[in-house]
């Protein structure tokens, strides 16, 4: 208790709050009493020291706001490559891409009919789960409930999807682009038989379709084509470019459930099954439906997407590289001209938030994703 | 730029000012970029150093004695050039021949001072999550929003303000504990 008396007078005493009186007294005694004067000297620098925490702290808050504003400016964006060498480079690595898209887009349309589903995957031994979730429920019995909430609604809500099918499989997406580009696993839409949904939190479906593909990634590029799809905001995260670090800690948000699950851990090897080079190992703990959930580091970059797991071995979780998305977006855009338009969030508003905060701004961008 | 605007921008730094955190990265980030990509770095690692460097900036702007003797864009690049070697350095990817396009001012001591404040940074951020709630939301909220005691009290649910007073010493004295046996670890 004492010390607490003490430490009060020196924080008052530095702030200049004491009375003349005061003044002279604690002086008086610090001049007496070495102890106290030792203890005045340490708690003066303990309060720097917490001052310029503070003060960094949210001055890094508003350097990441203000990244975002340029970000969204393009001032980040990368130069223009220059060099043959560079070019040469480049363009091999995208041929790769064709190549392997075109091959896809050819075997897809061939076996869409009815091939079984465990034949497709990416790989043969028995412990690789894919982490797509099977369902067999039918939607009707929560849209008999929204509908009575939004009787009550002033504003005209998006229009729903009339009459929803069973649904046969549920994962997670993310977004890529507010225009209505998402980003999950190419096993998830490689499942699309008749439909595929993106559900938002409020409950509301919108059709999708899958507009690029990599099997190899395991990822896909989805795009809502309701037009009645409108998302305000701004991605609160980036895609690193880089690869990340071994042991870098590591958070994911997913849908295994019919509500949005939270789970963390670290990046335990930089490659995935069976030394796959696409993909790294994280040890977190995940269930079949986290498939395409993005997993963030501790400051809001997105370094890879959920794919699989290892059923033998505990919290064993394959996850594709965050780069794997560049090469897919660089696809689709020389694909169609169409697709242009698409871009990826630079800018991360998550840096310096606790974990809490950090998911409150996320959640809103994961989405789960169901179809037949 | 005058030598009167950058004082400006510079104190707006200070206060934290958004447009001239803005203005800065306008006026500077390109040349660091372009620096950073031609030294074998990529565009993150441009980002990640500019950012360093700005909170250079920020903490010679806040001690209120720092003279620019140099324009201001020769400091930035001066201090994006060190702190960049150094990561290369740290990386073992040095090549020993770095490519320089403007001209530079030795920053070596700013750039020493700034590390040692990070290191201390840090430490704090380690602390601060190691204490737990509800001290962490208690201190955060008197140290760092620097709310008023009253509304402390209102808002954690303490009768009055010297429990909230009391409560807070108590989770400052904790908080310098965990502070400081980092800090004799790191002499």
């Amino acid at each position: 208790m004492e010390e607490i008396l003490l430490l009060d007078a020196i924080e008052r005493y530095s702030r200049h709050e004491m009375t003349a009186d005061e003044k002279i007294f604690f002086e008086e005694m610090r001049k007496n009493n070495p102890e106290v004067d030792l203890l005045a000297v340490e708690h003066g620098f303990f309060l720097q020291e917490l001052e310029h925490y503070s003060a960094v702290t949210a001055f890094k808050h508003s350097l990441a706001e203000a990244e975002l504003t340029l970000a969204e400016e393009g001032l980040f964006n990368e130069p223009v490559v220059k060099g043959k060498a560079k070019l040469v480079q480049l363009w091999s690595k995208y041929k790769r891409t064709v190549a392997i898209a075109a091959c896809i887009a050819g075997f897809v349309s061939l076996i869409s009919g009815g091939l079984i589903i465990g034949f497709n995957s990416k790989y043969a031994n028995k412990d690789y789960s894919e982490l797509i979730r099977e369902m067999n429920e039918t939607k009707a019995k929560v849209k008999a409930v929204e509908i009575k909430v939004e009787s009550n609604k002033v504003v005209p809500i998006p229009r729903r999807v009339p009459i929803f099918p069973k649904a046969s499989f549920g994962a997670t997406a993310f977004l890529l682009d507010t225009k209505g580009y998402f980003v999950t696993n190419y096993h998830v839409t490689d499942r699309l038989k008749n439909i595929i949904y993106i559900e938002n939190n409020k409950g509301e479906y919108f059709q999708a379709i899958p507009v690029y593909v990599n099997k190899e990634a395991d990822l896909s590029i989805l795009k809502i084509i309701d037009t009645s799809f409108k998302f305000n905001g701004v991605i609160p995260y980036s895609i690193k470019k880089s690869s990340a670090e071994l042991g870098e800690r590591a958070f994911t948000l997913g849908y295994p459930r019919n509500e949005i699950v939270y789970s963390e851990g670290y990046l335990s090897a930089k490659s995935g099954n069976d030394g796959d080079s696409t993909a790294y190992q994280f040890n977190v703990s995940v269930n079949h439906g986290n498939s395409g959930g993005p997993v963030l580091n501790n400051n809001g970059e997105l370094i890879a997407v959920i794919t699989a797991k290892n059923e033998d071995a505990d919290g064993v979780t394959f996850a594709s590289k965050s780069k794997n998305i560049y090469t897919l977006i660089e696809g689709l855009k020389k694909s169609d001209t169409a697709f242009k338009n698409l871009r990826t969030p630079s800018g991360t508003s998550l840096k310096g938030l606790d974990r809490v905060q950090q998911i409150k701004k996320l959640e809103d961008f994961v989405f789960m994703v169901v179809g037949n | 730029m005058s030598i009167e605007q950058e004082q400006q921008l510079l104190k707006g730094l200070a206060v934290n000012d958004k447009k001239a955190i803005e203005t800065i990265y306008r006026d500077n980030y390109s040349m660091v970029q372009l620096f950073v990509l031609n030294n074998t770095g990529t565009a993150d690692d441009a980002r990640d150093i500019f950012q360093e460097a700005m909170i250079v900036l920020f903490e010679k702007a806040c001690s209120g004695t720092f003279e620019l003797n140099c324009q201001l864009k020769t400091y930035i690049y001066s201090v994006c050039r060190r702190l960049w070697l150094k990561k290369l350095n740290q990386m073992q990817r040095f090549s020993g021949q770095v490519e320089s396009l403007e001209e530079t001012v030795p920053v070596e001591e700013e750039t020493e001072v700034h590390e040692k404040r990070n290191a201390d940074f840090a430490m704090m951020e380690h602390a601060m999550s190691k204490i737990g709630e509800p001290c962490k939301s208690l201190l955060d909220a008197y140290y760092v929003k620097k709310k008023p005691m009253q509304e402390i009290a209102a808002d954690f649910g303490y009768t009055n303000a010297d429990n909230a007073k009391t409560q807070k010493y108590k989770c400052l004295m904790r908080l310098k504990k965990l502070f400081f046996a980092q800090y004799k670890n790191g002499q």
